[in-house]
Protein backbone atom coordinates (compact mmCIF):
# COMPACT_ATOMS: atom_id res chain seq x y z
CA UNK A 1 0.00 0.00 0.00
CA UNK A 2 2.91 2.34 0.77
CA UNK A 3 4.95 1.18 -2.15
CA UNK A 4 6.98 -1.38 -0.23
CA UNK A 5 5.78 -4.07 -2.63
CA UNK A 6 7.34 -2.13 -5.50
CA UNK A 7 10.66 -1.99 -3.65
CA UNK A 8 10.48 -5.69 -2.91
CA UNK A 9 9.82 -6.40 -6.58
CA UNK A 10 12.67 -4.16 -7.67
CA UNK A 11 15.00 -5.99 -5.31
CA UNK A 12 13.88 -9.33 -6.73
CA UNK A 13 14.48 -8.32 -10.35
CA UNK A 14 17.83 -6.82 -9.40
CA UNK A 15 18.77 -10.12 -7.77
CA UNK A 16 17.76 -11.97 -10.93
CA UNK A 17 19.71 -9.53 -13.07
CA UNK A 18 22.88 -9.89 -11.04
CA UNK A 19 22.42 -13.59 -10.40
CA UNK A 20 22.07 -14.46 -14.07
CA UNK A 21 25.62 -13.23 -14.63
CA UNK A 22 27.04 -15.06 -11.63
CA UNK A 23 25.35 -18.46 -11.54
CA UNK A 24 24.83 -20.35 -14.77
CA UNK A 25 22.12 -22.62 -13.32
CA UNK A 26 19.74 -19.66 -13.19
CA UNK A 27 19.73 -19.50 -16.96
CA UNK A 28 17.39 -22.19 -18.19
CA UNK A 29 17.80 -21.35 -21.88
CA UNK A 30 19.35 -24.05 -24.06
CA UNK A 31 21.33 -22.45 -26.89
CA UNK A 32 19.52 -24.58 -29.46
CA UNK A 33 21.52 -25.20 -32.62
CA UNK A 34 24.77 -25.68 -30.69
CA UNK A 35 23.40 -27.60 -27.73
CA UNK A 36 20.15 -29.51 -27.53
CA UNK A 37 18.15 -31.40 -24.98
CA UNK A 38 17.69 -35.15 -25.47
CA UNK A 39 14.32 -36.02 -26.96
CA UNK A 40 11.89 -37.47 -24.49
CA UNK A 41 10.66 -40.94 -25.35
CA UNK A 42 7.05 -39.93 -25.85
CA UNK A 43 7.97 -37.26 -28.39
CA UNK A 44 6.37 -37.67 -31.79
CA UNK A 45 6.26 -35.71 -34.96
CA UNK A 46 5.62 -37.28 -38.37
CA UNK A 47 5.14 -40.95 -39.32
CA UNK A 48 7.79 -43.14 -40.88
CA UNK A 49 7.73 -46.67 -42.31
CA UNK A 50 9.60 -49.37 -40.43
CA UNK A 51 11.70 -51.92 -42.30
CA UNK A 52 13.57 -54.95 -41.01
CA UNK A 53 16.98 -56.03 -42.15
CA UNK A 54 19.40 -54.15 -44.33
CA UNK A 55 17.44 -53.62 -47.52
CA UNK A 56 14.71 -51.07 -47.01
CA UNK A 57 12.72 -52.14 -50.04
CA UNK A 58 12.67 -55.84 -49.16
CA UNK A 59 12.24 -55.31 -45.41
CA UNK A 60 9.35 -52.86 -45.50
CA UNK A 61 6.68 -54.13 -43.12
CA UNK A 62 3.87 -52.33 -44.93
CA UNK A 63 1.51 -54.61 -46.82
CA UNK A 64 -0.42 -51.78 -48.54
CA UNK A 65 -3.65 -52.62 -46.74
CA UNK A 66 -4.57 -48.92 -47.00
CA UNK A 67 -6.19 -48.75 -43.57
CA UNK A 68 -4.03 -45.79 -42.62
CA UNK A 69 -4.83 -44.05 -45.87
CA UNK A 70 -8.54 -44.41 -45.15
CA UNK A 71 -8.28 -43.46 -41.49
CA UNK A 72 -5.99 -40.44 -41.94
CA UNK A 73 -8.11 -37.41 -40.92
CA UNK A 74 -6.38 -34.83 -43.12
CA UNK A 75 -5.86 -37.39 -45.94
CA UNK A 76 -2.15 -36.89 -46.24
CA UNK A 77 -1.30 -40.51 -47.15
CA UNK A 78 -1.34 -41.86 -50.69
CA UNK A 79 -0.74 -45.57 -51.36
CA UNK A 80 -0.53 -47.62 -54.54
CA UNK A 81 -0.67 -51.41 -54.23
CA UNK A 82 1.69 -53.73 -56.04
CA UNK A 83 0.46 -56.46 -58.36
CA UNK A 84 3.10 -58.99 -57.38
CA UNK A 85 3.77 -60.25 -53.86
CA UNK A 86 6.81 -60.49 -51.61
CA UNK A 87 7.22 -62.53 -48.44
CA UNK A 88 6.65 -60.72 -45.13
CA UNK A 89 8.48 -61.38 -41.85
CA UNK A 90 6.69 -64.69 -41.33
CA UNK A 91 7.48 -65.71 -44.84
CA UNK A 92 3.91 -65.35 -46.03
CA UNK A 93 3.62 -63.71 -49.48
CA UNK A 94 2.02 -60.27 -49.22
CA UNK A 95 1.44 -57.40 -51.57
CA UNK A 96 3.53 -54.31 -50.86
CA UNK A 97 3.20 -50.57 -51.64
CA UNK A 98 4.74 -49.46 -54.92
CA UNK A 99 4.03 -45.94 -53.82
CA UNK A 100 3.65 -44.61 -50.30
CA UNK A 101 3.55 -40.82 -50.04
CA UNK A 102 2.97 -38.65 -46.96
CA UNK A 103 2.55 -34.92 -47.36
CA UNK A 104 4.02 -33.70 -44.09
CA UNK A 105 2.74 -30.21 -44.71
CA UNK A 106 -0.77 -31.72 -44.39
CA UNK A 107 -0.04 -34.27 -41.67
CA UNK A 108 -1.25 -33.15 -38.26
CA UNK A 109 0.80 -35.65 -36.24
CA UNK A 110 -2.30 -37.29 -34.74
CA UNK A 111 -0.78 -40.80 -34.70
CA UNK A 112 -4.05 -42.40 -35.89
CA UNK A 113 -2.21 -44.19 -38.71
CA UNK A 114 0.01 -45.78 -36.08
CA UNK A 115 -2.94 -46.83 -33.94
CA UNK A 116 -4.80 -48.52 -36.80
CA UNK A 117 -1.86 -50.27 -38.46
CA UNK A 118 -2.20 -54.04 -37.81
CA UNK A 119 1.29 -54.77 -39.11
CA UNK A 120 3.37 -52.40 -36.92
CA UNK A 121 4.58 -50.91 -40.16
CA UNK A 122 4.07 -47.20 -39.55
CA UNK A 123 5.42 -45.42 -36.47
CA UNK A 124 5.96 -41.84 -35.31
CA UNK A 125 9.32 -40.23 -35.83
CA UNK A 126 10.88 -37.56 -33.61
CA UNK A 127 12.71 -35.71 -36.38
CA UNK A 128 11.67 -32.05 -36.31
CA UNK A 129 14.25 -30.20 -38.38
CA UNK A 130 12.34 -30.64 -41.61
CA UNK A 131 12.34 -27.15 -43.03
CA UNK A 132 13.00 -26.94 -46.72
CA UNK A 133 13.15 -24.29 -49.40
CA UNK A 134 10.94 -26.36 -51.69
CA UNK A 135 7.52 -26.21 -50.15
CA UNK A 136 5.80 -28.54 -52.64
CA UNK A 137 8.23 -31.34 -53.49
CA UNK A 138 10.31 -30.95 -50.39
CA UNK A 139 7.45 -31.65 -48.02
CA UNK A 140 6.00 -34.60 -49.94
CA UNK A 141 7.85 -37.65 -48.68
CA UNK A 142 7.92 -40.82 -50.79
CA UNK A 143 8.44 -44.31 -49.39
CA UNK A 144 12.22 -44.14 -49.74
CA UNK A 145 12.37 -41.05 -47.55
CA UNK A 146 9.83 -42.51 -45.15
CA UNK A 147 11.56 -45.86 -44.76
CA UNK A 148 13.61 -46.09 -41.59
CA UNK A 149 15.16 -49.14 -40.01
CA UNK A 150 13.90 -50.95 -36.95
CA UNK A 151 17.16 -49.91 -35.25
CA UNK A 152 16.15 -46.28 -35.69
CA UNK A 153 12.81 -47.10 -34.13
CA UNK A 154 14.61 -48.73 -31.22
CA UNK A 155 16.74 -45.65 -30.84
CA UNK A 156 13.90 -43.12 -30.64
CA UNK A 157 11.23 -45.15 -28.79
CA UNK A 158 13.09 -48.01 -27.04
CA UNK A 159 10.28 -49.27 -24.78
CA UNK A 160 7.66 -49.25 -27.49
CA UNK A 161 9.97 -50.85 -30.04
CA UNK A 162 10.85 -53.68 -27.65
CA UNK A 163 7.17 -54.37 -27.07
CA UNK A 164 6.51 -54.38 -30.79
CA UNK A 165 9.41 -56.71 -31.41
CA UNK A 166 8.17 -59.12 -28.73
CA UNK A 167 4.70 -59.07 -30.24
CA UNK A 168 6.02 -59.69 -33.72
CA UNK A 169 8.26 -62.50 -32.48
CA UNK A 170 5.32 -64.08 -30.72
CA UNK A 171 3.20 -63.85 -33.82
CA UNK A 172 5.97 -65.26 -35.88
CA UNK A 173 6.43 -68.11 -33.42
CA UNK A 174 2.71 -68.73 -33.45
CA UNK A 175 2.67 -68.71 -37.23
CA UNK A 176 5.60 -71.09 -37.30
CA UNK A 177 3.97 -73.34 -34.71
CA UNK A 178 0.79 -73.25 -36.72
CA UNK A 179 2.68 -74.05 -39.89
CA UNK A 180 4.47 -76.84 -38.07
CA UNK A 181 1.22 -78.14 -36.63
CA UNK A 182 -0.35 -77.91 -40.03
CA UNK A 183 2.59 -79.70 -41.51
CA UNK A 184 2.33 -82.31 -38.74
CA UNK A 185 -1.38 -82.80 -39.27
CA UNK A 186 -0.76 -83.02 -42.93
CA UNK A 187 1.98 -85.53 -42.31
CA UNK A 188 -0.19 -87.39 -39.81
CA UNK A 189 -3.03 -87.37 -42.24
CA UNK A 190 -0.78 -88.62 -44.96
CA UNK A 191 0.57 -91.27 -42.64
CA UNK A 192 -2.94 -92.17 -41.54
CA UNK A 193 -4.01 -92.34 -45.11
CA UNK A 194 -1.06 -94.51 -45.87
CA UNK A 195 -1.82 -96.78 -42.91
CA UNK A 196 -5.47 -96.84 -43.90
CA UNK A 197 -4.55 -97.93 -47.37
CA UNK A 198 -2.20 -100.41 -45.87
CA UNK A 199 -4.80 -101.68 -43.45
CA UNK A 200 -7.31 -101.84 -46.20
CA UNK A 201 -4.78 -103.71 -48.22
CA UNK A 202 -4.16 -106.01 -45.20
CA UNK A 203 -7.86 -106.58 -44.74
CA UNK A 204 -8.10 -107.30 -48.30
CA UNK A 205 -5.23 -109.66 -47.88
CA UNK A 206 -6.85 -111.18 -44.90
CA UNK B 1 42.77 20.49 -22.86
CA UNK B 2 40.01 19.69 -20.40
CA UNK B 3 38.23 22.88 -21.44
CA UNK B 4 38.44 21.66 -25.02
CA UNK B 5 37.01 18.25 -24.17
CA UNK B 6 34.10 19.93 -22.45
CA UNK B 7 33.42 22.23 -25.39
CA UNK B 8 34.48 19.81 -28.14
CA UNK B 9 31.11 19.77 -29.91
CA UNK B 10 30.75 23.54 -29.70
CA UNK B 11 34.27 24.01 -31.08
CA UNK B 12 33.54 21.50 -33.83
CA UNK B 13 30.41 23.40 -34.77
CA UNK B 14 32.28 26.69 -34.87
CA UNK B 15 35.02 25.12 -36.97
CA UNK B 16 32.52 23.89 -39.58
CA UNK B 17 30.73 27.25 -39.47
CA UNK B 18 33.97 29.08 -40.24
CA UNK B 19 33.94 27.62 -43.76
CA UNK B 20 30.75 29.50 -44.60
CA UNK B 21 30.21 33.19 -45.33
CA UNK B 22 29.14 35.22 -42.25
CA UNK B 23 25.59 35.66 -43.54
CA UNK B 24 25.07 31.87 -43.61
CA UNK B 25 26.93 31.01 -40.43
CA UNK B 26 23.97 31.16 -38.08
CA UNK B 27 21.80 28.97 -40.29
CA UNK B 28 24.61 26.46 -40.76
CA UNK B 29 25.25 26.39 -37.02
CA UNK B 30 21.63 25.59 -36.28
CA UNK B 31 21.55 22.95 -39.01
CA UNK B 32 24.63 21.27 -37.58
CA UNK B 33 23.02 21.12 -34.15
CA UNK B 34 19.79 19.76 -35.59
CA UNK B 35 21.60 17.07 -37.54
CA UNK B 36 23.60 16.18 -34.44
CA UNK B 37 20.41 15.79 -32.39
CA UNK B 38 18.74 13.76 -35.13
CA UNK B 39 21.76 11.44 -35.28
CA UNK B 40 22.62 11.12 -31.60
CA UNK B 41 19.21 10.34 -30.17
CA UNK B 42 18.25 7.58 -32.60
CA UNK B 43 21.66 6.10 -31.83
CA UNK B 44 20.81 6.27 -28.14
CA UNK B 45 17.44 4.75 -29.05
CA UNK B 46 19.24 1.79 -30.60
CA UNK B 47 21.43 1.43 -27.53
CA UNK B 48 18.52 1.64 -25.14
CA UNK B 49 16.50 -0.94 -27.09
CA UNK B 50 19.42 -3.31 -26.88
CA UNK B 51 19.89 -2.50 -23.20
CA UNK B 52 16.22 -3.08 -22.62
CA UNK B 53 16.11 -6.40 -24.41
CA UNK B 54 19.25 -7.70 -22.77
CA UNK B 55 18.39 -6.25 -19.36
CA UNK B 56 14.85 -7.59 -19.37
CA UNK B 57 16.22 -10.93 -20.44
CA UNK B 58 18.60 -11.02 -17.52
CA UNK B 59 15.85 -9.98 -15.14
CA UNK B 60 13.85 -12.98 -16.35
CA UNK B 61 16.92 -15.25 -16.25
CA UNK B 62 17.24 -15.38 -20.02
CA UNK B 63 20.14 -14.42 -22.27
CA UNK B 64 18.33 -11.85 -24.37
CA UNK B 65 19.43 -11.31 -27.99
CA UNK B 66 22.93 -12.77 -28.40
CA UNK B 67 23.11 -13.92 -32.01
CA UNK B 68 23.64 -10.84 -34.18
CA UNK B 69 27.25 -9.78 -33.85
CA UNK B 70 29.37 -10.33 -30.75
CA UNK B 71 27.08 -10.60 -27.68
CA UNK B 72 24.21 -9.51 -29.90
CA UNK B 73 25.25 -5.87 -30.05
CA UNK B 74 24.24 -5.60 -33.70
CA UNK B 75 20.65 -6.58 -32.91
CA UNK B 76 19.33 -2.99 -33.39
CA UNK B 77 20.85 -2.96 -36.90
CA UNK B 78 19.09 -6.22 -37.72
CA UNK B 79 15.82 -4.88 -36.28
CA UNK B 80 16.14 -1.69 -38.31
CA UNK B 81 16.86 -3.55 -41.55
CA UNK B 82 13.95 -5.87 -40.89
CA UNK B 83 11.49 -3.05 -40.37
CA UNK B 84 12.82 -1.21 -43.43
CA UNK B 85 12.36 -4.19 -45.70
CA UNK B 86 8.90 -5.12 -44.43
CA UNK B 87 5.82 -4.48 -46.45
CA UNK B 88 4.01 -1.28 -45.54
CA UNK B 89 0.34 -2.17 -45.27
CA UNK B 90 -2.36 0.49 -45.09
CA UNK B 91 -5.86 -0.90 -44.43
CA UNK B 92 -8.30 -0.18 -47.25
CA UNK B 93 -10.77 1.51 -44.94
CA UNK B 94 -8.12 3.60 -43.19
CA UNK B 95 -7.85 7.33 -43.69
CA UNK B 96 -4.67 7.22 -45.76
CA UNK B 97 -3.38 10.75 -45.21
CA UNK B 98 -3.87 10.82 -41.44
CA UNK B 99 -2.61 7.26 -41.19
CA UNK B 100 0.59 8.36 -42.91
CA UNK B 101 0.95 11.62 -41.00
CA UNK B 102 0.55 10.18 -37.49
CA UNK B 103 4.00 8.56 -37.13
CA UNK B 104 5.71 11.44 -38.95
CA UNK B 105 4.04 13.95 -36.67
CA UNK B 106 4.99 11.94 -33.58
CA UNK B 107 8.66 11.81 -34.49
CA UNK B 108 8.78 15.50 -35.48
CA UNK B 109 7.14 16.61 -32.26
CA UNK B 110 9.30 14.37 -30.11
CA UNK B 111 12.45 15.75 -31.68
CA UNK B 112 11.23 19.31 -31.24
CA UNK B 113 11.45 18.86 -27.47
CA UNK B 114 15.23 18.51 -27.72
CA UNK B 115 15.53 22.03 -29.04
CA UNK B 116 15.46 23.51 -25.55
CA UNK B 117 17.31 20.82 -23.56
CA UNK B 118 20.76 21.90 -22.36
CA UNK B 119 22.90 18.85 -23.15
CA UNK B 120 26.12 20.34 -21.84
CA UNK B 121 27.73 23.67 -21.13
CA UNK B 122 26.77 25.98 -24.05
CA UNK B 123 25.05 23.06 -25.76
CA UNK B 124 21.47 24.23 -26.12
CA UNK B 125 19.99 24.52 -29.58
CA UNK B 126 17.59 27.34 -28.72
CA UNK B 127 17.94 29.06 -25.37
CA UNK B 128 14.26 29.91 -24.98
CA UNK B 129 13.11 31.93 -21.99
CA UNK B 130 10.03 29.74 -21.75
CA UNK B 131 11.95 26.57 -22.54
CA UNK B 132 10.05 24.43 -20.06
CA UNK B 133 6.74 25.59 -21.47
CA UNK B 134 7.90 24.83 -25.00
CA UNK B 135 9.01 21.38 -23.94
CA UNK B 136 5.66 20.56 -22.37
CA UNK B 137 3.77 21.99 -25.33
CA UNK B 138 5.71 19.67 -27.61
CA UNK B 139 5.35 16.73 -25.23
CA UNK B 140 1.60 17.18 -25.05
CA UNK B 141 1.35 17.23 -28.86
CA UNK B 142 2.28 13.56 -28.98
CA UNK B 143 -1.26 12.86 -27.79
CA UNK B 144 -2.55 14.26 -31.05
CA UNK B 145 -0.40 11.90 -33.05
CA UNK B 146 -1.51 8.97 -30.91
CA UNK B 147 -5.13 9.80 -31.50
CA UNK B 148 -4.51 10.39 -35.22
CA UNK B 149 -3.04 6.90 -35.42
CA UNK B 150 -5.86 5.32 -33.49
CA UNK B 151 -8.65 7.10 -35.30
CA UNK B 152 -7.36 6.84 -38.85
CA UNK B 153 -6.70 3.10 -38.63
CA UNK B 154 -10.41 2.34 -38.34
CA UNK B 155 -9.76 -0.60 -36.10
CA UNK B 156 -11.40 -1.20 -32.76
CA UNK B 157 -8.14 -2.07 -31.03
CA UNK B 158 -6.43 1.00 -32.41
CA UNK B 159 -9.28 3.21 -31.31
CA UNK B 160 -9.47 1.66 -27.85
CA UNK B 161 -5.73 2.04 -27.48
CA UNK B 162 -5.88 5.65 -28.59
CA UNK B 163 -8.75 6.40 -26.20
CA UNK B 164 -6.84 4.88 -23.35
CA UNK B 165 -3.69 6.71 -24.37
CA UNK B 166 -5.40 10.07 -24.51
CA UNK B 167 -7.22 9.54 -21.22
CA UNK B 168 -4.01 8.47 -19.56
CA UNK B 169 -1.83 11.18 -21.04
CA UNK B 170 -4.22 13.97 -20.15
CA UNK B 171 -4.62 12.62 -16.63
CA UNK B 172 -0.90 12.45 -16.05
CA UNK B 173 -0.13 15.71 -17.85
CA UNK B 174 -1.58 17.59 -14.87
CA UNK B 175 0.64 16.09 -12.13
CA UNK B 176 3.57 16.21 -14.54
CA UNK B 177 3.21 19.96 -14.93
CA UNK B 178 2.52 20.52 -11.24
CA UNK B 179 5.55 18.46 -10.26
CA UNK B 180 7.76 20.49 -12.59
CA UNK B 181 6.23 23.72 -11.41
CA UNK B 182 8.00 23.61 -8.04
CA UNK B 183 11.31 23.91 -9.87
CA UNK B 184 10.05 26.99 -11.70
CA UNK B 185 8.82 28.40 -8.38
CA UNK B 186 12.23 27.95 -6.80
CA UNK B 187 14.30 29.08 -9.76
CA UNK B 188 12.03 31.89 -10.81
CA UNK B 189 12.68 31.02 -14.43
CA UNK B 190 11.38 28.69 -17.10
CA UNK B 191 14.67 28.85 -18.94
CA UNK B 192 16.23 25.39 -18.67
CA UNK B 193 19.74 26.79 -18.91
CA UNK B 194 19.07 28.99 -15.92
CA UNK B 195 17.57 26.06 -13.98
CA UNK B 196 20.80 24.11 -14.51
CA UNK B 197 22.95 27.10 -13.56
CA UNK B 198 21.13 27.49 -10.25
CA UNK B 199 21.72 23.81 -9.43
CA UNK B 200 25.35 23.94 -10.56
CA UNK B 201 26.71 25.19 -7.22
CA UNK B 202 28.41 23.24 -4.50
CA UNK B 203 28.37 23.31 -0.71
CA UNK B 204 30.91 21.05 1.02
CA UNK B 205 31.56 19.46 -2.35
CA UNK B 206 27.92 18.47 -2.80
CA UNK B 207 25.76 19.98 -5.54
CA UNK B 208 22.63 22.05 -5.05
CA UNK B 209 20.51 19.63 -7.00
CA UNK B 210 16.81 19.92 -6.39
CA UNK B 211 16.48 16.21 -5.74
CA UNK B 212 18.38 16.76 -2.48
CA UNK B 213 15.53 18.78 -0.98
CA UNK B 214 12.32 17.29 0.45
CA UNK B 215 10.07 18.98 -2.09
CA UNK B 216 12.53 18.28 -4.90
CA UNK B 217 12.70 14.60 -4.00
CA UNK B 218 8.92 14.35 -3.85
CA UNK B 219 8.59 16.26 -7.10
CA UNK B 220 11.16 13.99 -8.73
CA UNK B 221 9.24 10.87 -7.75
CA UNK B 222 5.98 12.39 -8.93
CA UNK B 223 7.66 13.53 -12.14
CA UNK B 224 9.09 10.05 -12.70
CA UNK B 225 5.67 8.46 -12.19
CA UNK B 226 3.95 10.92 -14.48
CA UNK B 227 6.57 10.65 -17.23
CA UNK B 228 6.41 6.87 -17.11
CA UNK B 229 2.71 7.20 -17.79
CA UNK B 230 3.28 9.93 -20.40
CA UNK B 231 5.68 7.80 -22.38
CA UNK B 232 3.35 4.78 -22.18
CA UNK B 233 5.90 2.71 -20.36
CA UNK B 234 5.17 -0.28 -18.17
CA UNK B 235 3.43 -0.36 -15.68
CA UNK B 236 1.34 2.29 -17.44
CA UNK B 237 1.45 0.66 -20.87
CA UNK B 238 -2.30 0.21 -21.18
CA UNK B 239 -2.53 1.99 -24.54
CA UNK B 240 -0.32 -0.71 -26.04
CA UNK B 241 -1.37 -3.57 -23.78
CA UNK B 242 -0.24 -6.45 -25.99
CA UNK B 243 -2.33 -8.99 -24.17
CA UNK B 244 -5.60 -7.15 -24.64
CA UNK B 245 -5.25 -4.69 -27.54
CA UNK B 246 -2.80 -6.40 -29.95
CA UNK B 247 -0.53 -3.35 -30.08
CA UNK B 248 -2.88 -0.54 -29.11
CA UNK B 249 -3.01 2.54 -31.27
CA UNK B 250 -0.41 1.30 -33.74
CA UNK B 251 -2.03 -2.08 -34.38
CA UNK B 252 -2.56 -1.24 -38.04
CA UNK B 253 0.98 -0.06 -38.65
CA UNK B 254 3.67 -2.16 -40.19
CA UNK B 255 7.12 -1.77 -41.61
CA UNK B 256 8.88 1.49 -41.11
CA UNK B 257 5.87 3.38 -39.81
CA UNK B 258 5.74 0.93 -36.94
CA UNK B 259 9.44 1.51 -36.40
CA UNK B 260 8.77 5.25 -36.32
CA UNK B 261 6.24 4.77 -33.51
CA UNK B 262 8.78 2.70 -31.68
CA UNK B 263 11.41 5.35 -32.27
CA UNK B 264 9.00 8.05 -31.12
CA UNK B 265 8.31 6.19 -27.90
CA UNK B 266 11.96 5.72 -27.02
CA UNK B 267 13.11 9.13 -28.16
CA UNK B 268 10.27 10.61 -26.12
CA UNK B 269 11.44 8.57 -23.15
CA UNK B 270 14.98 9.88 -23.65
CA UNK B 271 13.70 13.44 -23.83
CA UNK B 272 11.63 13.23 -20.64
CA UNK B 273 14.63 11.61 -18.97
CA UNK B 274 16.72 14.55 -20.17
CA UNK B 275 14.20 17.00 -18.80
CA UNK B 276 14.01 15.14 -15.49
CA UNK B 277 17.79 15.25 -15.27
CA UNK B 278 17.73 18.96 -16.08
CA UNK B 279 15.04 19.81 -13.57
CA UNK B 280 16.02 17.68 -10.61
CA UNK B 281 19.44 16.13 -11.20
CA UNK B 282 21.31 19.27 -12.10
CA UNK B 283 21.39 18.75 -15.87
CA UNK B 284 24.98 18.64 -17.05
CA UNK B 285 26.53 19.49 -13.68
CA UNK B 286 28.81 17.02 -11.93
CA UNK B 287 27.59 15.16 -8.81
CA UNK B 288 30.67 16.22 -6.76
CA UNK B 289 32.67 19.39 -6.95
CA UNK B 290 35.92 17.48 -7.49
CA UNK B 291 34.44 15.89 -10.63
CA UNK B 292 33.68 19.14 -12.43
CA UNK B 293 36.61 18.57 -14.80
CA UNK B 294 34.70 15.72 -16.51
CA UNK B 295 33.06 17.08 -19.71
CA UNK B 296 29.55 18.32 -18.98
CA UNK B 297 27.89 16.38 -21.81
CA UNK B 298 29.14 13.12 -20.29
CA UNK B 299 27.19 13.92 -17.13
CA UNK B 300 24.06 14.81 -19.06
CA UNK B 301 24.05 11.69 -21.20
CA UNK B 302 25.10 9.58 -18.23
CA UNK B 303 22.10 10.78 -16.27
CA UNK B 304 19.81 10.17 -19.23
CA UNK B 305 21.03 6.62 -19.70
CA UNK B 306 20.77 6.00 -15.97
CA UNK B 307 17.12 7.07 -16.11
CA UNK B 308 16.61 4.74 -19.06
CA UNK B 309 18.02 1.90 -16.99
CA UNK B 310 15.56 2.73 -14.22
CA UNK B 311 12.74 2.71 -16.77
CA UNK B 312 13.87 -0.73 -17.91
CA UNK B 313 14.15 -1.95 -14.35
CA UNK B 314 10.61 -0.79 -13.62
CA UNK B 315 9.36 -2.45 -16.77
CA UNK B 316 10.99 -5.70 -15.75
CA UNK B 317 9.38 -5.56 -12.33
CA UNK B 318 5.89 -4.11 -12.35
CA UNK B 319 2.78 -5.68 -13.83
CA UNK B 320 0.41 -3.56 -15.90
CA UNK B 321 -2.22 -1.51 -14.07
CA UNK B 322 -5.93 -1.79 -14.70
CA UNK B 323 -7.65 1.23 -16.22
CA UNK B 324 -9.49 2.19 -13.01
CA UNK B 325 -6.34 1.75 -10.93
CA UNK B 326 -4.51 3.97 -13.38
CA UNK B 327 -7.09 6.73 -13.14
CA UNK B 328 -7.44 6.43 -9.35
CA UNK B 329 -3.72 6.64 -8.96
CA UNK B 330 -3.51 9.76 -11.11
CA UNK B 331 -6.40 11.69 -9.62
CA UNK B 332 -6.50 10.44 -6.03
CA UNK B 333 -2.83 10.11 -5.26
CA UNK B 334 -0.40 11.78 -7.66
CA UNK B 335 -2.41 14.94 -8.24
CA UNK B 336 -3.17 15.79 -4.56
CA UNK B 337 0.42 15.07 -3.60
CA UNK B 338 1.79 17.30 -6.34
CA UNK B 339 -0.59 20.08 -5.28
CA UNK B 340 0.58 19.67 -1.71
CA UNK B 341 4.14 19.72 -2.95
CA UNK B 342 3.57 23.18 -4.40
CA UNK B 343 2.55 24.34 -0.93
CA UNK B 344 5.55 22.65 0.66
CA UNK B 345 7.88 24.33 -1.84
CA UNK B 346 6.40 27.69 -0.89
CA UNK B 347 6.84 26.86 2.78
CA UNK B 348 10.46 25.93 2.14
CA UNK B 349 11.02 29.29 0.48
CA UNK B 350 9.52 31.31 3.33
CA UNK B 351 10.85 29.31 6.33
CA UNK B 352 14.28 30.69 5.56
CA UNK B 353 17.65 29.01 5.90
CA UNK B 354 18.21 26.49 8.66
CA UNK B 355 17.34 22.96 9.63
CA UNK B 356 13.78 23.74 10.72
CA UNK B 357 12.49 23.81 7.15
CA UNK B 358 14.00 20.40 6.44
CA UNK B 359 12.11 18.85 9.32
CA UNK B 360 8.82 20.62 8.63
CA UNK B 361 8.78 20.01 4.88
CA UNK B 362 9.84 16.36 5.18
CA UNK B 363 7.29 15.72 7.90
CA UNK B 364 4.43 17.24 5.91
CA UNK B 365 5.32 15.24 2.81
CA UNK B 366 5.82 11.97 4.66
CA UNK B 367 2.60 12.30 6.61
CA UNK B 368 0.75 13.23 3.44
CA UNK B 369 2.29 10.29 1.59
CA UNK B 370 1.24 7.73 4.16
CA UNK B 371 -2.18 9.29 4.68
CA UNK B 372 -2.86 9.46 0.95
CA UNK B 373 -1.70 5.89 0.49
CA UNK B 374 -3.92 4.72 3.35
CA UNK B 375 -7.02 6.65 2.34
CA UNK B 376 -6.76 7.23 -1.38
CA UNK B 377 -5.33 3.85 -2.33
CA UNK B 378 -7.33 1.63 0.02
CA UNK B 379 -8.78 -1.47 -1.45
CA UNK B 380 -12.41 -0.96 -2.28
CA UNK B 381 -14.55 -4.02 -1.88
CA UNK B 382 -17.88 -4.15 -3.58
CA UNK B 383 -18.94 -7.54 -2.29
CA UNK B 384 -20.01 -10.36 -4.56
CA UNK B 385 -21.48 -9.29 -7.86
CA UNK B 386 -25.24 -9.64 -8.00
CA UNK B 387 -27.47 -9.77 -11.04
CA UNK B 388 -31.04 -8.66 -11.39
CA UNK B 389 -32.94 -9.87 -14.38
CA UNK B 390 -35.95 -8.25 -16.00
CA UNK B 391 -39.21 -9.92 -15.09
Amino acid sequence: MFGEGILKGLAETARNFGGSFVSAERLTTVQYPEERLPQIEAARNFPFLVYDGADWEAGLRCVACQICEKECPPKCIYIEKSVDKKPDYTGKPQIYPTRFDIDISVCMSCQICVEVCPFEAIKMDTEFELSTTDRFGGLLYDRKELAKSNEHYHKIHPTEATEVDARLAEEKAKAEAKAKAAAETAAAKAAAAATATKTAGGELKA
Amino acid sequence: MIENADQIFVLLQHWVMSFFPPALQHVVGVLISVVAIICVFPALFAISVLLERKGLGRMQNRYGPNRVGPLGILQPVADGLKSLTKEDIVPTSADGVVHFLAPVFLVVVVFMGYAVLPMGRNMTLVNLDAGLLFFFAMGASTELSVFMAGWSSRNKYSLLGAMRAVAQMISYEVPLLLASLVVVMMTGSMNLGRIVDVQNQYTWGLPHWYIFTPWGFAAFLLYATATTAESNRSPFDLPEGESELVAGYFTEYSGFKFALFFLGEYVGMLSVSGLGATLFLGGWSAPFSFLTWVPSWIWFFGKVMLSICVFIWLRGTLPRLRQDQLMNFAWKFVLPLSLLNLFVAGLWRFLGEGFARWGVCSAILLVAYFAMAKVGMRKESFGPRSYRYAE
